[in-house]
């Protein structure tokens, strides 16, 4: 069971209560970009085993979209923080660092 | 003009808690920007005070970062939301009569965070009183606070309200007690 914390309402919320949004922190390519591109902002993710930042939906709750990193292995949380973050926020990093000290965020 | 009926009409259920309808309530949402100084004073200018994050007072329940519901009379609530409407004319908002799209259950009893434990993923031992939480009551999205230790108020969808006094109803069932908060 995973338990993200909604940074809009503070709840501990339960897998359940949300609705998953996958990858965070996507450059969109839209219209005027090459088919690569596009194809590679559509389709190619790259599923990564272990430190991951995901979109999430507060879905049966505040109804707010907001970031989450977590471990895709282990469902460790390192953290959530709002949608309207472009890359992951310092302390975030921080927190991922200081449990997989061979992470690093180009990975 | 039709004369208006709570869907479940008085509905009444005992098990080791009372699952009851609550009537024909009043219910008034405001979506707006709840930090704007804009938005906090065109509704204290209404008598109405933005509650703490997920906080009920005085009827007014923090739904979301953009969302109030107002609680009152259902016959007062027409002229309650005319009159937020008025004064937030100049403020990105919108103000909507939703009585009649909503539900509202009461569960009273000494096993009430019980009941509701059953049905919702919700650490109900930490849960106080005045506290909404919004959440996912078995299959659907319903909204409930505690008033106090044994009295719960439900807010559903007016079109899940049989299937929430349904599963409340089961939930509750004399025989089937958890005993959990009163160890």
């Amino acid at each position: 069971m995973l338990t993200l914390k909604c940074p809009y309402c503070g709840v501990q919320a339960c897998e359940t209560e949300l609705s998953p949004g996958y990858e965070a922190h996507l450059k969109r390519f839209g219209p005027g970009s090459s088919d690569d591109d596009f194809e590679t902002y559509l389709f190619t993710r790259p599923n990564v085993k272990g430190v991951h930042f995901e979109r999430w939906r507060h879905a049966y709750g505040c109804g707010k979209w907001f970031l989450a990193a977590r471990c895709t292995t282990t469902l460790e949380v390192f953290g959530t923080y709002s949608a309207q973050t472009p890359a992951p926020p310092a302390e975030i990093i921080e927190a991922i660092k200081s449990k997989r000290p061979d992470w690093s965020p180009e990975t | 003009m039709s004369n208006a009926m709570s869907v479940l009409e008085g509905a009444v259920s005992t098990g080791f808690v009372t699952v009851r309808d609550a009537g024909l309530t009043g219910m008034v949402s405001v979506r707006a920007d709840l930090t704007d100084a804009a938005t906090v004073a065109a509704l204290s200018s209404c008598g109405i005070t933005v509650p703490v994050v997920r906080q009920i007072v005085d009827g007014v329940a923090w739904m979301a970062p953009d969302e109030l519901l107002l609680v009152t009379e259902y016959a007062d609530a027409p002229a309650l939301a005319q009159k937020v409407q008025a004064a937030m004319a100049d403020t990105h908002a919108l103000v909507h009569v939703v009585s009649d799209a909503r539900a509202v259950l009461r569960v009273e009893g000494a096993g009430t965070k019980e009941a509701l434990a059953k049905l919702c993923p919700v650490d109900l031992a930490t849960l106080a009183p005045g506290e909404v939480r919004r959440t996912r009551l078995a299959q659907v999205a319903a909204a409930f606070w505690l008033e106090d230790a044994e009295n719960a108020q439900i807010i559903c969808f007016r079109s899940v309200a049989d299937y929430v006094f349904g599963v409340l109803q089961m939930s509750a069932r004399k025989g089937s007690e958890v005993g959990v908060f009163t160890r």
